[in-house]
């Protein structure tokens, strides 16, 4: 698995060092994330399939996004009220993943148990266009996949919808 | 969710624990939801293998411990849960991460800074091991280097 011990996973540093950011670019994730969605539209017959996929697509995701950015934290805690949670996801998750807070969260006056995190600009919907066949389809599945990892992760279980 | 201990194993062979090694072995299992994730003894003695009942009591012991992390999870928002069970002069240490993957220790006690540290260095190690995008959270731990430098920190914190 490793060559030498060299670049391995477990060697590369893990917190933020000045200078050696990775950037990746927008128009490469905007390139790879079409190709996820027509690889897997492909493969389904319906668009609540299609959904589905997309969303255990980032359901991985959240668990390692939450993991990372509580090691980044460098705080020793972890998050055991459901307000807390959400905001740690509203803020730093959507920071580290689209580069800005989530525009904002809100507690539905209609189900108490139902909370919205707010964001007009999604990065996964912003560069696709879904044809009228598709109807209701919302190509940001993917990210309440990686909402409902995060929530999961934390011992939280919660359904996500985009 | 958590193992389900048969209650009816009796206590009574116990403490040949404390004759026959100066430092009882160590236990480490990282525990997901359901089940051990990775485990590594530390026998910090010359001694030949110890006994069966000695392994099986260990596992045992930890995974009694796991009902009590489960209640100290929710009321403590901290990682490092510090000592969680205190079963014939061994304890049980827990450090939670964020997704609640447990990482217990069974160990005498001796020096508490020591088994923090390790605990910190093996948090490193594990959240370097869940970035790999091939290592499904919550699936058993297969990686040998992880299981080199697990071992070699183990060596250098705990005995």
């Amino acid at each position: 698995m490793s060559r030498a011990g060299a670049g391995s996973v477990l060697d590369r540093p893990l917190g933020r060092v000045r200078g050696t950011e990775t950037q990746v670019s927008l128009s490469a994730f905007a390139y790879l994330y079409s190709e996820l969605v027509q690889y897997h539209q492909s493969r389904v017959a319906s668009i609540s399939e299609l959904e589905r996929r997309l969303e255990s697509s980032g359901y991985g995701v959240g668990f390692k996004v939450l993991e990372l950015l509580a090691y980044r934290s460098r705080e020793s805690k972890r998050e055991t009220r459901i307000m807390s949670i959400l905001q740690f996801i509203s803020s730093s998750v959507w920071k580290s993943l689209f580069g800005k807070a989530a525009d904002s969260l809100e507690r539905s006056i209609d189900h108490a148990d139902e909370f919205m995190i707010i964001d007009y600009e999604p990065l996964t919907s912003t560069f696709l266009s879904v044809p009228s066949d598709l109807g209701q389809f919302s190509a940001d599945a993917y990210i309440s996949g990686i909402i409902a990892g995060v929530l999961e992760g934390a011992g939280f279980t919660a359904r996500v919808t985009a | 969710r958590n193992v389900s201990i048969n209650q009816s194993i009796n206590q009574t062979n116990t403490p040949k624990m404390s004759t026959t090694s100066q430092k009882s072995p160590l236990l480490f299992l990282i525990v997901g939801r359901n089940e051990p994730l990775y485990e590594v003894e530390f026998d910090a003695t010359t001694n030949p293998a110890p006994s069966d009942s000695v392994t099986r009591q260990n596992y045992f012991v930890l995974h009694s411990a796991l009902d009590l992390v489960d209640l100290e999870s929710w009321t403590n928002p901290g990682m490092y849960l510090k000592v969680v069970d205190n079963v014939n002069h061994q304890m049980v240490s827990v450090f939670l991460t964020a997704s609640h993957v447990k990482f217990m220790l069974l160990h005498s006690g001796k020096n508490e800074d020591m088994v923090r540290n390790y605990f910190t260095e093996v948090y490193e190690l594990y959240v370097k091991l869940s970035m790999n995008p091939f290592y499904k959270f919550d699936t058993a731990i297969t990686s040998k280097l992880f299981d080199t430098r697990v071992r070699a920190v183990g060596r250098r914190y705990l005995s």
